[in-house]
């Protein structure tokens, strides 16, 4: 059992709070919910989390060992992984390379590399797309790539950074499905941002409502759904029509 | 002169733009970095076969070895400068822009070229290097010297070499990984520098070929000899692409073909401005298509 927590992170861009006093930990198995209007902060957390940004102030522990300050290729060989927003596939490589140099670079032989680039297109069910050039697929398949390439080396983190964007309902909902068998089955911590709160609802055990760089408010998906105070942030920005709030949260 | 002739020409100066180009792309790929230190890279692989000397004639040093060993020699020299020079100053500019680094590649170069220019003195110094290669042999019944044709099986058979190495070996996928978007494959924990230092090392080992060519050829050592091939496999990395290998390579056999046929049918007045000709040719490749002609995909501008 694994636990990775943000303890009072605050991340200051010249003078600018982008994130105050943030702490929040998601264990092994668990999906956790990060849910806060635009420019909240949420990616801004995912970065410091993930070593793609050091925090001003605060500690990322990992099973209560430091991480801040670790560089992202040392957090992601500590087992924790990430995925962004629009994929940031190697488009020219064949979706396989794309697991494979991942794989490698986590240390693995070429064949192991391989083979575990294999079962892992497999296990996603996407093993009809190994060959093809990942700058051509769709953009839910890319997304999935990009999945099952954080999914290399068996992470005991996974942060999905708004993999959802963009998806229908059916799209989302399969989505779902997958994120709920990365947790159950390989026993991975996932943090979910989205934007679709109908599927952070659906999918999370726990969420976290981030506004204006602090956590406003943190609970199960009924508690969520209840708060005054979500329901206020997000009103407070009724300009964001793209976010299905008022379905999500009646 | 048959068109035979002119083929082999267009197929030999092409060969050469073609390994300078890769040598400059296969820098760019990984690390943005367009290198101007490169032809003096090649100057320096020449002269690492004399003793230094202000003399007017060479003191062969490693020149006199025999061909299995001088080739090998003049490569590792190559690479081995090549990976020092990123070990000594560009390893430190990692994370400054393109023009920063570009800038610091002027800069080496001409440490490079003054530091010859310090043992060697600048005048030209004849030098016999593989002499055996400038008699000639008949192909197809054109008859050509055989280092036309070794330049072109050599071009040919690193080409063939790199595309295997690109493609089959672990580093090979790590490199075109790290090409595409360094900062991803770094981040999914591909060590970079040791892609790096082997892109280095390739580069270097290609201006070790180059310098092979080139100095049998022409049989001269001279401190500025790299200076025409690596401005015109710059040329060939731009208008094949910045950061295409395929690109160059195509790039650079089209501007060896354009200023061999260009020295051939312009009227013999019109011949001393060739060059004029090939570079307003580059020009108007570059209005019609300014991403080049094979551009990388992983530099298109992200929305």
């Amino acid at each position: 059992m694994s636990e990775l927590s943000a303890d009072g992170v605050s991340v200051a861009f010249a003078g600018l709070k982008a994130l105050s006093e943030v702490s929040l930990k998601v264990s092994s198995g668990q999906i956790l919910g990060l849910i806060g209007p635009n420019g909240a902060g949420k990616t801004t957390l995912v970065n410091v989390l993930t070593g793609f940004q050091a925090p001003t102030s605060g500690a990322v522990l990992l099973d209560g060992a430091s991480l801040t300050g670790a560089e992202a290729h040392e957090v992601r060989r500590r087992g924790i992984a990430r995925t962004f927003q629009g994929g940031r596939l190697f488009r020219d490589l064949p979706v396989i390379d794309n697991l494979e140099v991942t794989g490698l670079g986590l240390g693995l032989s070429r064949a192991a590399a391989i083979r575990e680039a294999e079962e892992m297109l497999d296990w996603i069910g996407i093993a009809s797309l190994a060959d093809r050039i990942a700058g051509t697929l769709p953009y839910t398949d890319e997304r999935r790539v990009a999945i099952g390439r954080a999914l290399m080396r068996q992470p005991k983190f996974l942060l999905l950074d708004e993999p959802a964007a963009g998806m229908s309902a059916q799209e989302a909902n399969d989505l779902s499905d997958l994120i709920r068998r990365i947790a159950r089955e390989r026993d991975c911590g996932v943090l979910l941002i989205e934007h679709n709160v109908g599927l952070v609802l659906g999918v999370c055990d726990h969420i976290v409502v981030l506004d204006s760089g602090a956590v406003i408010e943190t609970g199960p998906p009924a508690a969520i759904r209840a708060s005054e105070t979500v329901r206020h942030a997000y009103m407070g920005t009724a300009a964001d029509t793209d976010l299905p709030v008022q379905e999500a949260l009646v | 002169m048959s068109a035979l002739q002119i083929m082999f020409d267009a197929l030999s100066l092409g060969s050469l733009y073609a390994l300078g180009a890769l040598g400059i792309a296969l820098i760019f790929g990984v690390m943005r970095l367009v290198n101007f230190a490169h032809g003096d890279v090649i100057a320096f692989c020449v002269f690492a076969l004399l003793w230094p000397s202000v003399d007017a004639i060479a003191i062969v040093f490693a020149g006199n070895l025999p061909w299995f060993l001088l080739i090998p020699f003049v490569l590792v020299m190559g690479a081995g400068l090549s990976v020092l020079c990123e070990f000594v100053v560009f390893r430190r500019f990692r994370n400054t822009n393109p023009a920063t680094m570009m800038i610091a590649s002027f800069a080496l170069g001409f440490v490079i070229r003054y530091f010859l220019l310090m043992l060697f003195s600048s005048r030209p110094k004849s030098i016999s290097l593989l002499p055996e290669l400038s008699q000639p042999v008949t192909v197809l019944g054109a008859r050509i010297p055989l280092l036309q044709l070794i330049t072109i099986l050599v071009t040919v058979g690193v080409l063939v070499g790199l595309t295997v190495f690109l493609r089959r070996t672990r580093f090979g996928l790590e490199m075109r990984a790290a090409a595409e978007n360094f900062t991803m494959a770094r981040m999914l924990g591909v060590r970079a520098n040791r892609v790096i230092m082997v892109a280095f090392a390739l580069s270097g080992a290609l201006a070790g070929a180059i310098a092979l060519i080139l100095g049998s050829q022409t049989g001269t050592a001279n401190i500025v000899m790299g200076a025409n091939v690596m401005l015109m496999a710059f040329i060939a990395t731009v208008i094949g692409g910045m950061g295409s290998l395929a690109g160059a390579v195509l790039a650079g056999f089209l501007l060896g073909a354009s200023a061999t046929l260009l020295q051939a049918l312009l009227p013999p007045e019109a011949r001393a401005f060739r060059d004029a000709f090939v570079y307003g040719a580059v020009i108007l490749v570059l209005i019609f298509r300014p991403q080049g002609i094979l551009s990388a995909r992983g530099m298109k501008e992200r929305v």
